[in-house]
C-alpha cells in the first residue's frame, strides 16, 4: 500500500511537469495552429538558465524571474523566425519547429556547457510523508506552483478579455479579426506564454530530476503525448493527460520494468490515436481534419 | 538509342544521375571518402523511398530512421545469431517489415498533419526504446557487430565493391520511382497530396494506395538499412533514434519535396554536412539547427527549387 502511494506521487510530480508542457503545446497550437516542437526545449531552457544565473552570483528570485522572463523573450524570438516563414504548410512548420529545437539544444550546448547540473531545492531538503510514503518539499512545490499555473490560467481564459480573445482565435481567426482582434499580437502572446509556463516546470524539477541540454527531447515528447492524449484543442485536457500518462509510467517502472518505463506515454498516445483521434474527453466520432 | 531510352522510360535525368555516380569514384582516394560516399548512397535511397511517401502522397513520417534501423537490425540478428546467409535475411527482414508497414498503415495514415507525425514519431520511439533494452538480441545502447556481406559466395570487402553495390541500388530505385510516380498509380498519389476526397470521390480506394505507398517506402529504408549494417559491420539504437528520422526527413524537405531528384541532392548535403561541419565540432548541432530553420524560412520548396528559377531565368 505504501509502495502504492510512493509511486502515485512520484508520478504526480512527473505527471505535473507534463501537463505544463503539454498546456503550453495546446496553448500555440489553438493560436496559431502551430505544434511547437521545441516546447521541450523552453523546459531545458528554463532550468539551464537557472542554474548558470544562480552560479553568476544572482540571487533565487531575480534569477527565477529572470530565467522565466528570458525563457518568454525566447518565446517571441522564435514566433518572430516562424512569421517569416513564407511556405506555411503544415509539413514545413513542423520541420521549422523541429529546427527549432535542434538550434536551442546546439546553442544551450555553446552557450552553457554539456554538464548535467542540479539547483538546490528552494525550500530545503526537507520532506512530508503521507502514508507511510515520501515526499519532498520541492515536489510539492512543483505540485502546487502547477496547480495555480492550471487555475491562473482557467481565471485567465474565462475571465480576462485577453484570454478570451485567445479562446475566440482559436475557434475561428476569421471571425475574430473581424471582431478587432489582433492575431499577431494573440501569437505572440501564445508563444511567450507557453514559453513561460514550460521554463516554471524546467526551473521547479530541475532539483529533482537535474537538467542538461538534451532534457527537454524527452520532455517536450512527453508533454506532447500529454496534450494528446487530453485533446489538444483543450489546454485543461492535457492537464489530466500529463497526470494519467506521468502516473501510468511511475506505476510501470514500479512494478513492471524499469526499462520500459519511457515507452508507456507513447504507447497511450497512439491508443488514443488510433481510438479517440479527438483525446480522451471528446465526443465518440468527432474526427480531426 | 533513343527507341530503346523510350521503351525503358530512361531520363537523361537518370543518365546524369549515373554518369556522376560513376565519376565520383576518382575522387574518392581513400576508404574513408568511399565510406562518407556509400552513406550518401544508402540514405539516398531512404529518402527517395520517404519522399514517395512525403512529397508525392503528402504523408508525413517521423519514424523512417526506426524503420531502417529496425530493418538493419532484423537482418544483422538473422545472420548473427541464427546464421541466416545475407541475402536470404534481408529477405526476411523486408518481409518483415513490410507486414509490420502493412499493419500501421490503416490506423496511422488514417491521421493528418500534426496527428499523422505524432503517431509516427510515437511508433519510431517505440522502436528505439525496445533497440535499446532488448539486450540479448540487440547488444543494448552499446550496438552490436554484424557479420560481413557475401553474395553467391563472394565477400565484399573492397570499399568500391560496395560504392558499386550502394550505386546501383540507387539507379534501380531511381528508375523504378520514375515509373511508379508516372504511373497511374502515381497520379492517384499525387491526387492525394492535394485532397484525399476529390479522388475518393471518383472511387479511389484512397486508404489502400495510401498503405501501399507506406509500405513501399518502409521496405526501401529497411532495405538501405539493412545494407548499410552490413557494410559498416556495426549497428547501433542510434540508427534508428529520432534524431535519424528527422534527418531523414531533413533531406527530403532540404532537397524538394515532390521531387525525385531533390531528396538524393538533399540526402547528399546532408550526408557532407557532418563532415564538413567537424572543425567547428562544438557548434554542429547548432549549425544544423540554423541550417533547418534557414531552409525552411527562405527556400521552403528546397534546393531543387533554385534550379527552377534559375531554368526559367535563362
Amino acid at each position: 500500500m505504501t509502495e502504492l502511494f510512493a509511486f502515485l506521487l512520484t508520478g504526480l510530480t512527473v505527471g505535473f511537469v507534463y501537463a505544463l508542457v503539454g498546456m503550453g503545446f495546446t496553448v500555440i497550437y489553438n493560436a496559431s495552429g502551430i505544434i511547437n516542437f521545441a516546447q521541450g526545449e523552453f523546459v531545458m531552457a528554463g532550468g539551464m538558465i537557472m542554474v548558470f544565473l544562480l552560479a553568476g552570483g544572482i540571487p533565487y528570485l531575480p534569477a527565477y524571474l529572470l530565467a522565466i522572463g528570458l525563457t518568454a523573450l525566447l518565446g517571441v524570438l522564435l514566433w518572430k523566425l516562424t512569421d517569416l516563414s513564407r511556405d506555411s504548410s503544415q509539413e514545413s512548420l513542423i520541420i521549422l519547429t523541429l529546427g527549432y529545437a535542434i538550434f536551442l539544444r546546439g546553442a544551450a550546448e555553446v552557450v552553457f556547457d554539456k554538464e548535467l547540473h542540479t539547483l538546490p531545492p528552494l525550500l530545503g531538503e526537507g520532506h512530508l510523508t503521507i502514508l507511510g510514503a515520501t515526499l519532498s518539499y520541492q515536489a510539492l512545490l512543483v505540485m502546487a506552483a502547477s496547480v495555480l499555473i492550471v487555475a491562473g490560467l482557467w481565471f485567465f481564459f474565462r475571465r480576462t478579455r485577453t484570454g478570451k480573445a485567445m479562446i475566440a482565435v482559436s475557434l475561428d481567426p476569421d471571425a475574430a479579426r473581424l471582431m478587432g482582434i489582433s492575431l499577431k499580437k494573440i501569437w505572440v502572446l501564445s508563444f511567450s506564454l507557453a514559453a513561460a509556463i514550460a521554463s516554471v516546470g524546467g526551473i521547479l524539477l530541475t532539483p529533482i530530476t537535474s537538467t542538461n541540454y538534451e532534457v527537454g527531447i524527452m520532455l517536450g515528447l512527453k508533454g506532447f503525448a500529454a496534450a494528446i492524449t487530453g485533446g489538444l484543442s483543450n489546454p485543461f485536457g492535457a492537464v489530466a493527460g500529463g497526470l494519467i500518462l506521468g502516473i501510468m509510467e511511475a506505476l510501470v517502472a514500479g512494478y513492471l520494468s524499469s526499462e520500459y518505463k519511457d515507452a508507456v506515454a507513447f504507447v497511450i498516445m497512439l491508443l488514443i490515436l488510433f481510438f479517440r483521434p479527438g483525446g480522451l474527453f471528446s465526443h465518440r466520432g468527432v474526427q480531426r481534419v | 538509342m533513343r527507341a530503346l531510352a523510350r521503351r525503358w522510360n530512361l531520363r537523361p535525368a537518370l543518365g546524369v544521375t549515373a554518369l556522376i555516380l560513376a565519376l565520383v569514384p576518382w575522387m574518392l582516394s581513400n576508404d574513408f571518402y568511399y565510406e562518407i560516399a556509400i552513406l550518401a548512397l544508402f540514405n539516398a535511397m531512404i529518402a527517395v523511398g520517404l519522399n514517395l511517401l512525403m512529397g508525392y502522397a503528402g504523408q508525413i513520417s517521423l519514424a523512417h530512421g526506426a524503420f531502417a534501423g529496425l530493418g538493419g537490425y532484423i537482418a544483422a540478428i538473422l545472420t548473427g545469431r541464427y546464421g541466416l546467409a545475407p541475402l536470404f535475411s534481408i529477405a526476411v527482414s523486408l518481409g518483415i517489415m513490410a507486414l509490420l508497414a502493412y499493419g500501421l498503415a490503416r490506423p496511422i495514415l488514417r491521421l493528418r498533419g500534426h496527428y499523422l507525425a505524432m503517431a509516427t514519431l510515437g511508433v519510431g520511439i517505440i522502436v528505439s526504446i525496445i533497440l535499446n533494452n532488448e539486450e540479448e538480441l540487440t547488444g543494448g545502447t552499446d550496438g552490436m557487430s554484424v557479420e560481413s556481406f557475401s553474395l553467391f559466395g563472394h565477400t565484399f570487402t573492397e570499399s568500391w565493391e560496395w560504392y558499386l553495390l550502394a550505386a546501383l541500388h540507387l539507379l534501380v530505385l531511381l528508375w523504378l520511382a520514375q515509373n511508379l510516380i508516372e504511373s497511374p498509380l502515381g497520379r492517384i498519389l499525387r491526387s492525394l497530396h492535394d485532397s484525399e476526397r476529390a479522388p475518393a470521390s471518383v472511387g479511389v480506394n484512397v486508404a489502400r494506395y495510401k498503405s501501399l505507398v507506406f509500405v513501399i517506402s518502409v521496405v526501401v529504408a529497411a532495405l538501405a538499412g539493412s545494407l548499410y549494417a552490413f557494410f559498416s559491420g556495426f549497428i547501433s539504437p542510434q540508427e534508428a533514434g529520432f534524431n535519424r528520422s528527422i534527418e531523414l526527413v531533413v533531406m527530403v524537405v532540404l532537397g524538394g519535396m515532390g521531387r525525385l531528384y531533390g531528396a538524393v541532392i538533399g540526402a547528399v548535403i546532408l550526408t557532407l554536412l557532418p563532415q564538413l561541419l567537424t572543425s567547428f565540432e562544438d557548434y554542429q548541432t547548432l549549425i544544423y539547427g540554423a541550417i533547418i530553420i534557414g531552409v525552411m524560412i527562405f527556400m521552403p520548396k528546397g534546393i531543387v527549387s533554385l534550379f527552377d528559377r534559375w531554368r526559367r531565368r535563362g
